[in-house]
């Protein structure tokens, strides 16, 4: 098991690496003249130069690279072109709101795919079943602003019971942060619960066909008891490298429910980033949001092999 | 209706079928697969179900635990276990027939038990549901497995599914079994997946557990002399009905229906060869589920038939001595007649084997390296093969007899200094590095066609390419290249176009030949080709296999776990056990003995269909890991014969004991010969 930990964390080292070259080459060696790009074609080519000195792009590109990965260490990229503010300040402030946004979302659709895919497991072919399955189809097949406009005009203009913003007033308390954040937490919710679902559904039916779900019965076991000591563990194993990716996506997928319902994360802080040419901003999100990728697969393989004892005892072939 | 002895008219049986119907619903529809199934498994009995694959087998006891899959349901008829009818129970009180009065043990001991639960606590559970506390029931848990002669009980608790045996496996889920003290157990095919060593150990177990704890048994086996060993009484299974039932001895020795003739006049048995007659078959298939059946459901496949059985439901006649024998059938007085025929056909062509060895093996090894930890798969291997001959490969599963198929191949390569001479010329070890030629030379079979056989592609074109790319025959020669290659391997035309998911299992391994052959090969490597098959099939695809070399001049190099099988088909056989070789000689001799004490223990392991006495030689414990081979001989350890010290301080080496057989053992073959004869049984 430790050694399975200690390659797949170097893994994940690695990953990192890779991520922070591709970054490297996006911000910074591909738009040859960085400050020429930031600039635009019609400034002088005095402040295009004094531009690239203070942003050190004029330095030899493994310099560049090095301060990079030292701001990466340190969490330090400097200072935003558009509002001068730390990077690391913006980019954190929008975080902690993508965060609580991205959690409510999680803890909502993880315990619903699940249920949702256990029970249509079990209504296999029935309407139940069906019913979930297409639900979850469809989530995840519609657009996110489709589907958020949807919810807000069905809840929060038609039937009045949700804000449409995600404009919380300042100070408020967890209870009414998240009263304002329902509404864009279920339209994530709509789009990934079908992923899990499907996942835990696929999961369980296989369980339940095993022979082992057999030998279980066979024991004499009331159906519940089988179901809970022998076919969930197996079932929802393959589920949580799902749920870990979704985790992933859902922070880059953040950006159009974010800009629909005016949540100041860091969806739309990249979009204005982007738009902006705020490059050190851009990267930090990009960073960010490959770690946040990466720390949940990370987990869940993790997790995966120490909930499998085929991977935690190390079977040898 | 076949209640013969008064006594179960007060005892309950143990398992009661009548009239099953069962159906399985495909795409919507209701599909017939039990059409009446009847049979009585008496207090303490044990019974056997035999039949092709798809008969219904698995299915009738399934729905006789109530186990029937999702799709499922019983048309008609009823079953009742110990007197409880399961069919109309609720699930209450099925759930304590189950914990009470019946268990299941299933083919694959891996698939049966919870990969993520430690053995301890799966064992356990069967104790906590019966009531014990749990310290009681882990206690209980240990005694179970030390019942079942599972080596550390304790330490086995502690592991996990996968870091068992499959022989260990397969004792777990026996002890889980019988930890209600079951009024019957239900075995489904439970030794297939295992060697014949650890089948025997197991079959071995279940009888003494058997006769300790009087439960009765239901064996389902494809193999019929597991069947013979086993059961007290047996049904055969057609097309969803028992077409012939009686006194296992009557039944093998004395076939009533025709069906049941041709199942075992398929066998390779009483020492059958190649050379002295060919293998009957049963020509056709089974009928697909639900198809409409003629009045005698055999009648299509039956060489009896006549109007009669079309347009009437046979008669059930008794027969046997035993009571309670029965057979479907209208012409059985015609049935003696057939198992004469039998007897007599056979075409006694000899074997063509030639002197000069084509294929040369020097000092071949192979060595793995897993972990930094070395794994010696083969060691100084030295073998001829010579024309149309057949070596047949025989030793437990891990013994490396597919890593000397691949090692010939050049799928593995041997480790350097190894040689594998062709023609007199050293081949390169890798495949990659050979020459087309010798490439086209060596060709293989696999138990598994459909791994060799591209599923997007027709017959045609696998054949088409395989004539382009082996013997370079394309354009207006290769369409009548294709028709020689088809007839060749008995499949017509109208198979050309099909794709390999549209063909049977015997048809697609034919292919699979065809392929192979396509190139002319000299050599043709057959990995267990026929273990996936019905024993009819088997008996046709092994024909074909032996004409092609007598035609073609072709060698084989041959392996299965079947000793039957090889027996029928090789000239030689070479016997492995760790990656070593024990024993090598002409097969009537490896079979007939004096053998290697390694070779005696693999012989007496296997049941035979004719109730053949058993020697009691039996392999106790695990094959040794390659990683770390036994001191002196390496089949010391299990060794039944074991001299002593010098076995386990000097490697015996492979000498030639008499002309042509060659043996590794310290006990000279004389003094062998003298002990076998002591102790006969194997051969
Ligand atoms: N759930 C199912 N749905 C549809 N058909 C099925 C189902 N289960 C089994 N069958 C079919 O029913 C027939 C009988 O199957 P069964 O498994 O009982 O045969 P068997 O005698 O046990 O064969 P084997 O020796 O291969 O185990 C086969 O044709 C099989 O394909
Ligand atoms: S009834 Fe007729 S077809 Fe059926 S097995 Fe007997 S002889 Fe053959
Ligand atoms: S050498 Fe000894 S241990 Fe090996 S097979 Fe012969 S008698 Fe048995
Ligand atoms: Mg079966």
């Amino acid at each position: 098991m430790l050694v399975y930990v200690i390659r797949r964390v170097a893994l994940a080292l690695v990953t990192l690496l890779l991520l922070s070259l591709i970054i490297f080459a996006i911000a910074n060696v591909l738009p040859q003249n960085v400050g020429r790009a930031i600039l635009g074609p019609f400034a002088a080519p005095e402040a295009v130069a004094e531009l690239n000195r203070q942003l050190g792009t004029d330095q030899p590109l493994v310099n560049q690279y090095l301060r990079l990965l030292k701001g990466i260490v340190t969490f330090d990229f400097g200072t935003s072109y558009q509002t001068g503010q730390p990077v690391r300040d913006v980019v954190t402030t929008t975080l902690v709101n993508s965060s609580k946004l991205a959690v409510l979302a999680l803890l909502l659709t993880i315990p619903l795919g699940l249920v949702g895919g256990v029970f249509a497991a079990l209504r296999k072919g029935r309407l139940a079943d069906r019913v979930i399955v297409t639900l979850g189809l469809a989530g995840s097949a519609i657009p996110e602003f489709v589907t958020s406009t949807f919810l807000i005009f069905l809840l929060g203009l038609k039937l009045n019971v949700l804000p449409v913003l995600a404009t919380w007033p300042e100070g408020s308390g967890v209870g009414t942060q998240i009263y304002y954040l329902l509404l864009p937490a279920l339209s994530l919710v709509l789009v990934y619960f079908g992923y899990i679902a499907r996942m835990a559904r696929a999961g369980t039916i296989s369980a339940l066909e095993s022979d082992y779900t057999r030998t279980a019965t066979m024991k004499g076991m009331s159906r519940a008891a089988v179901l809970r000591r022998h076919v969930l563990r197996n079932a929802l194993l393959p589920t949580i490298s799902v749920i870990a990716t979704q985790t992933g996506y859902l922070f880059g997928g953040l950006l159009a429910v974010e800009l629909i319902f005016n949540v100041n994360g860091l969806g739309r802080l990249m979009v204005t980033a982007a738009k902006a040419k705020d490059l050190p901003v851009l990267s930090a999100g990009v960073l960010v949001i490959g770690v946040i990728y990466m720390v949940a697969t990370l987990l869940a393989d993790l997790l995966i092999s120490w909930l499998n004892p085929r991977i935690r005892l190390g079977a040898t072939s | 209706m076949t209640d013969s002895s008064e006594q179960s008219n007060r005892i309950p049986a143990a398992l009661e079928v009548e009239d099953l119907k069962v159906d399985f619903l495909v795409r919507g529809i209701p599909r017939r697969v039990l059409r009446g199934v009847s049979f009585t498994v008496a207090p303490g009995e044990s019974y056997g179900l035999v039949g092709e694959s798809g008969c219904g087998k698995s299915t009738t006891a399934y729905a006789a635990l109530g186990l029937l899959a999702e799709n499922g349901r019983v048309a008609g008829g009823r079953a009742a276990i110990a007197g409880r009818e399961v069919t109309s129970l609720s699930t209450e009180d099925l759930q304590k027939v189950r914990r009470d009065d019946v268990s299941m043990v299933y083919q694959d001991p891996g698939a049966a038990l919870n990969p993520t639960l430690r053995i301890g606590v799966q064992v356990a559970e069967c104790f906590t549901l019966l009531g014990a506390s749990k310290a009681e029931a882990v206690e209980r848990a240990y005694e179970a497995l030390r019942r079942v002669r599972i080596s550390d009980p304790r330490g086995v608790m502690e592991r996990y599914p996968h870091q068992l045996s499959g022989g260990m496996q397969q004792r777990v889920v026996i002890a889980m079994a019988l930890a209600n003290d079951p009024k019957l157990l239900v075995l489904d095919e439970p030794t297939t997946g295992l060697d014949a060593t650890v089948e025997a150990e197991v079959l071995d177990l279940v009888e003494s557990l058997r006769a300790d704890t009087g439960a009765a048994v239901l064996l389902i086996a494809h193999n019929l002399g597991v069947i013979r060993r086993m059961c007290d009484r047996v049904g055969v299974m057609y097309a969803g009905s028992v077409v012939e039932q009686g006194a296992a001895a009557e039944v093998f020795d004395n076939p009533s229906h025709p069906y049941t003739v041709g199942l075992l006049r398929a066998l390779p048995r009483h020492g059958a060869r190649k050379a002295h007659r060919r293998l009957e078959t049963i020509p056709g298939f089974l009928p697909q589920i639900g198809e409409e059946l003629p009045a005698c459901v055999f009648v299509e496949r039956c060489p009896l038939a006549t109007e009669i059985c079309r347009s009437t439901v046979p008669p059930v006649v008794e027969v046997g001595t035993g009571g309670g024998g029965f057979v479907r059938c209208h012409h059985t007085d015609r049935v003696p007649g057939l198992r004469a025929v039998a007897a007599a056909s056979g075409d006694g062509s000899a074997s063509g084997a030639s002197g000069e060895p084509i294929l040369q093996l020097r000092d071949v090894n192979v060595t793995f390296r897993q972990n930094r930890k070395e794994i010696h798969a083969l060691v100084g291997i030295e073998l001829d093969l010579r024309g149309g001959e057949t070596l047949g490969l025989v030793g437990e599963s891990g013994s490396g007899k597919t890593t000397l198929a691949k090692a010939i191949l050049g799928i593995q390569p041997a480790d350097p200094g190894s040689q594998v001479i062709l023609d007199g010329t050293a081949l390169e070890p890798s495949t990659k590095d050979r020459s087309q030629l010798a490439r086209r030379a060596i060709q293989i079979v696999f138990q598994n066609p459909d791994s060799a056989l591209n599923r997007g592609h027709s017959v045609r074109s696998i054949l088409g390419r395989a004539l382009a790319k082996l013997a370079g025959i394309t354009g207006v020669d290769a369409e009548q290249h294709l028709d020689q290659l088809i007839t060749h391997v008995r499949l017509t035309p109208r198979h050309l176009d099909l794709k390999p998911r549209q063909l049977s299992g015997g048809l697609k391994q034919r292919v699979a030949i065809g392929r192979a052959f396509a190139g002319g090969p000299r050599i043709v490597v057959c990995d267990e080709p026929t273990s996936a098959l019905d024993v009819s099939v088997q008996a046709a695809i092994l024909n074909l296999l032996a004409d092609l070399q007598r035609n073609e001049r072709s060698s084989y190099v041959f392996i299965s776990h079947d000793l039957g099988v090889v027996r029928y088909l090789s000239d030689r056989i070479a016997v492995l056990y760790l990656g070593r070789l024990m024993e090598v000689g002409p097969a009537e001799v490896v079979f007939n003995g004096p053998h290697h004490p390694y070779t005696e223990a693999l012989l007496s392991a296997v049941p035979s269909v004719d109730g053949a006495p058993e020697s009691r030689i039996r392999l106790e414990g695990e094959v040794p890991s390659a990683a770390n081979p036994p001191s002196g001989c390496v089949f010391q350890t299990r060794c039944p014969r074991k001299l002593g010290d010098i076995c386990e301080s000097t490697a015996p080496p492979l000498v030639e004991v008499e002309p042509g057989h060659q043996m590794a053992c310290h006990i000279p073959i004389e003094q062998l010969r003298a002990l076998q004869l002591a102790e006969p049984g194997a051969a």
